[in-house]
């Protein structure tokens, strides 16, 4: 699955966001860690303002802060703003989605979609950042470990 | 696999909440309860009822015969776990699950079918502790892996279930009806 700039600059914004949320970061410096364009970061954070999971913090070290519920708020819920994930059989060019075999290959690709949305929408923001610490722990006991054996 | 037990699960308990108290045992619950401590056993003949109770809660279907075999069969043997979450006196949740092997070539795995807690004590985290003991006991059984299967579009259980770290296995469920024509030899032009 590929997603649209816009929506992966969505998700980074609203996980990083979300990691704490008393938290204010601006757009320059969410897109410095994730080394993309300010730009079209500051449009995405105006979306997902608007859609009140980010709110913009005014003043001397203001930028965005994430205002949403991160348990009920799940990764469907974001890319959901930016477009729609599923292939629509309907939508293949010229007339062939009339065809038996445009449509064998349109359940094929619905199948697919099922199950990706039906993942995503079981994903919630503090489901994946748990996971991020999770790894983050391994990785620290790897390099732990590693720094050990190195000293021995 | 008992498909319709496994969209009994309601919980939605925050992951932590309580899960370092969790008290757990498999005979004498009473030593340690606490005030709205649940604590984890083994199920015994006179809890299905409750089980039963908290399941009809969930499915909006009574089946006190089904619950009854289900102990028969899970209750008390080896490899296969039935635990009950109590407090008080009174069951508020329970869970199910066995170890399989070689099925379709895994490896001795543990599988999670039911899951169920009582409406007025979900979001306290009792689905998580029923979870985290069923998945100790059998780690304690040599189980390294464990599975569940859900209903694509239930995704409180899935939300549930990745909660806890479950993901996407290496393993894809098929299906077919029955009534459905039969892909033959013939159209596929393949000899199996």
């Amino acid at each position: 699955m590929k997603l649209q700039k816009a929506t992966l600059f969505a998700l980074f914004s609203v996980l990083e966001l979300a990691r704490d949320p008393e938290r204010q970061m601006s757009a320059g410096e969410i897109a410095e860690i994730y080394g993309i364009s300010v730009n079209h970061l500051a449009k995405v954070l105006r979306e997902l303002g608007r859609a009140g999971l980010v709110e913009a913090v005014r003043g001397v070290g203001g930028g965005y802060r994430f205002s949403g519920t991160a348990k009920r708020t799940s990764l469907y819920d974001v890319i959901n703003l930016f477009g729609d994930i599923v292939t629509d059989a309907s939508e293949m060019p010229g007339q062939t989605g009339d065809t038996e075999i445009a449509q064998a290959l349109g359940r094929v690709l619905n199948e697919i979609d099922e199950i990706a949305i039906a993942t995503l929408k079981s994903i919630s923001l503090s489901t994946l950042l748990k996971s991020t610490e999770g790894a983050a722990m391994g990785a620290a006991k790897r390099t732990e470990s590693r720094q050990f054996e190195l000293s021995r | 696999m008992l498909s319709t037990l496994n969209s009994a699960n309601r919980t939605k308990g925050p992951r932590g909440h309580g899960s370092k108290q969790m008290l757990e045992q498999s005979s004498t619950p009473e030593q340690s309860f606490k005030a709205g401590s649940p604590v984890i056993r083994d199920a015994r003949t006179e809890d299905m009822e409750a089980v039963g109770e908290i399941d009809a809660g969930i499915t909006g279907l009574a089946k006190p015969d089904y619950w009854s075999r289900a102990f028969a069969r899970y209750g008390a043997r080896p490899d296969r776990w039935f635990l009950v979450a109590e407090i008080g006196g009174n069951v508020v949740g329970f869970i199910l699950g066995e170890q399989r092997a070689w099925e379709f070539g895994s490896p001795p795995c543990g599988w999670v079918f039911a899951i169920g807690v009582a409406a007025d004590r979900r979001l306290g985290g009792i689905g998580t502790q029923l979870f985290e003991t069923i998945c100790r006991r059998m780690g304690e059984a040599g189980v390294e892996t464990i599975r569940t299967m859900l209903a694509r579009d239930d995704a409180l259980n899935m939300a549930f279930f990745r909660s806890q770290g479950m993901m996407g296995g290496s393993f894809i469920q098929l299906e077919m009806p029955l009534s459905h024509p039969r892909q033959s030899d013939e159209t596929t032009g393949q000899n199996r």
